[in-house]
């Protein structure tokens, strides 16, 4: 081999001053946040991350970060990322932990090469290449991550906002309101449920007269719940069904014999107290 | 994505669905998948692995706990050298008769999980994937 | 050979699942069950599945056919207990179909009430019915 220093030989080689100056870059860098990170925690990602980095380096051959001479480094970035994003860190703030090593890679590159243009053209151009994708990958982890989140707050807000009601002994009511999408409804029938086992009801009116549209693919859950329920030894009443929601269900072809439908959740509690065996009279005067 | 553990299960008799069952359960309980979520795991375990002792006679059952750093994931891969699936399409169709069949339930059992992969060859065999992520 | 117990308490059979059903425990209960209606007459069979975390395609189909087999015997069956994420499973396996003509009651005491009141009506309206002992 000549003696023609490549990436991989330099970086290992000024393996200590490259940290110290990357590190320099990140804290300047108006991405550093000092409220989120201490410059410790700063220092052992950063360290940790610059040893995976010369490692991956000196196997790689294709400077592809897919290869699995990148495996570790990639896996170290993802769980940087990650708890980056859950501690409230910005996409950039996060991109930059790995972007922010362009320049003290560059600077080493230009000192060792600058007598031999080619030499420093390739090696500038597998730093930038190498680098881009790993801090794409950054990007990538973290806006999964990001959404994961989201995702679990949506339906911890979803459970605390449908309360399931207890009407009278053995009925359960479920009035539900506003716009229904898959997820929502998802859990609200799977919270429905579970009441239905707590309370021991064998009846459970769900009403639906706060909901301006249902789409086949909510139709299809309310009938799944109704379904569920009935295999428990629950029948569902569903009172407030309007002309087009009835259109919808009919469109899918759904058999409704087996469910009663109200127009009223006031009828459907008339209905549902006659089948547990009461009635409401009023007291002749 | 690392796969963090692994185990085989060799399918040969109808006992073996309630091992396959039960290690699926134990690690899905392990991994903190809720309730629901346990249920749908093994009972699409039950269902492919009775696929396998009807159909196949033997085959075999990975189970494999997955992390992508972003969540993690309970895969199995459900795999025999039977006769295969002649009609995939539908095979995939197909719901429960109510006949004798011992309907294949595949439908039915993609909806329960996440992600799901089926190939199969007549006279050479079947290869199922499933993963359900917490 | 482990089998499941099938207790009789007046004109009923009591069934109680508390263990992982393989193939062949389901299909001894069915013979089982067949057998002992017959024996003895009952005119009604509580299937209590509230210990069971699981049915499959396989347990269903035994299921409906012991309803079926129940009501030729002039039995009714109810099944009761079902866990919320058994029943969600079942729906979503697509299998509530083979199963819309199993009765169904929210647990043992509400079914033992079910059952009785129905054989008591029965008896009601053919009072020359043969007695069970």
């Amino acid at each position: 081999m000549n003696n023609i220093p490549t990436l991989s030989t330099l970086v290992k080689q000024h393996q200590k001053d490259l940290l110290i100056d990357w590190l320099k870059e990140q804290m300047a860098s108006s991405a550093w946040r000092s409220d989120l990170m201490t410059e410790a925690e700063l220092r052992q990602q950063s360290s940790e991350f610059i040893n995976l980095f010369i490692n991956a380096l000196q196997n790689d051959t294709s400077s592809s970060i897919e290869s699995s001479d990148w495996d570790d480094v990639r896996e170290m970035l993802a769980s940087v990322s990650h708890s980056r994003a859950i501690q409230g860190f910005s996409p950039l703030e996060t991109a930059t932990f790995v972007f922010s090593l362009k320049k003290p890679l560059f600077t080493r590159l230009h000192e060792a090469l600058k007598n031999d243009v080619e030499a420093l053209d390739a090696e500038m151009w597998k730093a930038t290449v190498i680098v881009d994708q790993l801090g794409l990958y950054t990007t990538g982890i973290f806006q999964k991550t990001r959404e994961e989140v989201i995702r679990r707050q949506q339906q911890e807000m979803i459970e605390l906002s449908t309360p399931v009601v207890k009407l009278w002994e053995g009925v359960l009511a479920l009035p539900l309101i506003g716009t229904l999408d898959s997820a929502r409804t998802q859990i609200i029938m799977e919270s429905l449920l579970q009441k239905i086992v707590e309370t021991s009801s064998p009846i459970v009116i769900i009403d639906i007269t706060g909901v301006p549209t249902v789409d086949t693919l909510v139709a299809q859950h309310l009938i799944r719940t109704v379904s569920a329920a009935r295999l428990m030894g629950s029948d569902c009443i569903i009172s407030g069904i309007r002309p087009q929601i009835a259109q919808t269900i009919v469109h899918l072809g759904v058999d409704l014999h087996e469910i009663i439908t109200k127009a009223t959740l006031a009828d459907a509690f008339i209905v549902a107290l006659q089948r547990t065996g009461f009635r409401i009279s009023r007291p002749t005067s | 994505m690392i796969i963090k553990r692994h185990e085989v299960f060799v399918i040969s008799a109808s006992e073996n669905v309630i091992t396959a069952r039960q290690a699926v359960k134990k690690w899905a309980v392990e991994m903190g998948f809720s309730l629901s979520d346990q249920t749908k795991l093994i009972t699409v375990t039950s269902e492919l692995v009775h696929n396998i002792v009807i159909y196949a006679q033997n085959g075999t059952m990975l189970m494999e706990e997955l992390d992508d750093k972003v969540r993690r994931g309970l895969r199995m891969t459900f795999h025999d050298d039977g006769p295969g699936i002649a009609d995939i399409d539908r095979a995939m169709q197909g719901g429960y008769s109510t006949g004798s069949g011992l309907g294949l339930g595949l439908s039915g059992s993609k909806r329960l999980v996440d992600e799901f992969s089926l190939t199969s060859e007549v006279g050479k065999g079947t290869h199922i994937v499933v993963t359900r992520w917490k | 050979m482990d089998r499941i117990p099938i207790l009789k308490i007046g004109d009923i059979l009591l069934v109680s699942i508390q263990v992982d059903l393989h193939d062949r425990l389901v299909l001894t209960l069915q013979d089982d069950l067949t057998n002992k209606l017959v024996e003895t007459g009952a005119r009604g069979v509580l299937l209590d599945i509230s210990l069971v975390d699981m049915v499959d395609s396989f347990v269903g189909r035994v299921i409906a056919n012991i309803a079926s087999m129940a009501h030729i015997l002039d039995a009714e069956m109810l099944l009761v207990g079902m866990r919320p994420e058994v029943a969600i499973t079942i729906v979503e396996l697509g299998m509530s179909s083979s199963l819309k003509a199993v009765r169904t009651a929210l647990n043992v005491e509400k079914g033992m009430d079910i059952l009785r009141e129905q054989i008591a009506a029965q008896k009601f309206e053919h009072p020359h019915d043969h007695q069970t002992s």
